[in-house]
């Protein structure tokens, strides 16, 4: 199992470690609620070093990338990131990520970390347009610094104006003493934030400084039990959990981010799929009975015929109610929107929402 | 880690206080520890006679559920209902009022079976 440059860290103080997608990661410190409730009220540091890293560089780098992913990056401009997928050739989904874009010739694709050899290999073979690729994802280190107070309590951590970098851009600059980190307004938590991007070498000095210099705000160490509830909440998906190989990104709601106005990998076939009409869609539900929903539970119609499955599912930590999402027919979905979850050896009442469930 | 001497235990992680022919029934303070914030005990079998390893309930934390076993045989006499509005009590007192449930013994040779205090702390390694 791999480490990240802080897993003796987290040991050390006291979390409860456990092994996700092939590394020794922290799934909670103080307790899942607790950290929950931090990151929404005040802030809270996640190590997601796990995370893989690419740098797809050179004149042919937009050209790459315009072929393998769904987003337009000619509307990016250095500075700017992009939320984005990798289509598959089959009408699903290889991975979603995000692009930053450093330079006209320099580019940083951060890619979920059980899919990091996968999305390598797959880039690599559309790669006949020369574009130069990197994987740089055992160097870097990420941390994700999230929660209303993320600005104010790190803004003496650096002379970056931390409260005017805006959401979905980005600043390389000093952070803690260390040099040349990306400072980027994003997250999965939905409570504001950033993530911090350094080389394992600095880590452990900025992970120090990020507690010491949040003390007075109350940040706490969060874990990737907390990570989960907190992106739920949003409906954020879940590559693995929502969206697969196997799941249409347009029944996934990521239509938003699938732009027909260039050509990409299965663009056809996902165009002709928009045109027909989609056949199902995935939706959020709330539990109207008592009872939490869990991934791969059934959903029912009201005769009880399976309709769909969950594919995320747990207890809301800020609404207290039983919360997930699954995929459903789309007259289903745009109907009265009751369903029923097969808890187990019963049926269970549950009401369609259309997320986000916490809306601050 | 919390293992009370006067209780007995099981391999799944379950407390029992025996008092005669009845039973009172919970998970350990090591249980409540892995399981993370419990969310939901649900217990329906109250009333019924069950055997022994048969699932009485279900404890659900934030993540997970785990089924809860019989750790003997007999009839659910009582469910502990203050963990229907307040099942964190679980975690906060595992052996006092995150008790689950209270069951009348219908054969005590199979009390035998269960593990002392040194058992169980064996088994969980601590």
């Amino acid at each position: 199992m791999k480490e990240t440059a802080l897993s003796a860290v987290h040991t050390e103080l006291g979390a409860k470690m456990v092994p996700f997608a092939g590394y020794n990661m922290p799934v909670s410190y103080a307790g899942l609620k607790h950290e929950h409730e931090v990151v929404r009220t005040k802030v809270g540091v996640f190590d997601v070093s796990h995370m893989g890293e690419f740098f797809v560089k050179g004149e042919h780098a937009e050209a790459l990338l315009q072929k393998v992913t769904s987003n337009d990056v000619s509307k990016l401009v250095p500075g700017k990131a992009q939320y984005s997928y990798l289509p598959n050739d089959t009408g699903g989904v290889v991975d979603d990520l995000i692009i930053y874009k450093i330079a006209d010739d320099n580019f940083l694709l951060v890619v979920n970390a059980s899919n990091i050899e996968k999305d390598w290999n797959w880039i690599s073979s559309k790669n006949d347009v020369g574009a130069e690729m990197v994987d740089e994802s055992d160097d870097w280190s990420l941390l994700a610094i999230q929660g209303p107070k993320a600005s104010e309590a790190m803004q003496s951590l650096t002379s970056v104006d931390l409260k005017t970098i805006k959401f979905y851009t980005f600043e390389i600059n000093e952070f803690a003493g260390v040099n040349d980190v990306i400072i980027s307004a994003t997250g999965y938590t939905g409570s504001g934030g950033f993530e911090i991007y350094v080389k394992n070498k600095d880590v452990k000095k900025v992970w120090e400084k990020v507690l010491e210099a949040g003390a007075d705000f109350g940040i706490e160490p969060i874990g990737l039990g907390a990570r989960d509830t907190l992106r739920l909440e949003m409906g954020f998906c879940l590559y693995g959990n929502d969206i697969d190989e196997t799941t249409s990104p347009l029944e996934a709601g990521l239509g938003w981010i699938t732009k027909f106005t260039k050509d990409f990998t299965n663009s056809e076939a996902l165009k002709a799929e928009k045109e027909a009409g989609i056949k199902n869609k995935l939706v959020g539900f709330e539990l109207i009975d008592k009872g939490i929903p869990r991934q791969g539970y059934p959903i029912q119609n009201a005769e009880g015929e399976e309709i769909g499955r969950v594919t995320s599912g747990t207890m809301s930590p800020s609404l207290n109610k039983a919360i997930g999402m699954g995929y459903v027919p789309i007259d289903v979905a745009k109907e009265t929107g009751e369903i029923y979850i097969g808890v187990r050896k019963k049926s269970l009442k549950a009401q369609i929402v259309k997320p986000p469930f916490y809306k601050g | 880690m919390n293992i009370p001497e006067n209780l007995k235990y099981t391999k799944d992680h379950e407390w029992c206080l025996i008092e005669d022919d009845v039973v009172t029934i919970g998970v350990t303070d090591f249980a409540q520890s892995e399981l993370g914030d419990i969310v939901f005990v649900e217990v329906e079998t109250e009333g019924e006679e069950l055997d022994r390893e048969e699932v009485f309930g279900s404890v659900e934390a934030v993540k997970t559920v785990s089924d809860l076993f019989m750790p003997v045989a007999g009839e659910v006499i009582q469910f502990n209902e203050e963990l229907e509005s307040n099942p964190e009590l679980v975690n906060s007192d595992p052996y006092g009022e995150g008790w689950m449930i209270k069951v009348k013994v219908s054969d005590k040779d199979g009390l035998d079976d269960l593990l002392s205090s040194a058992d169980y702390k064996e088994l969980i390694g601590k």
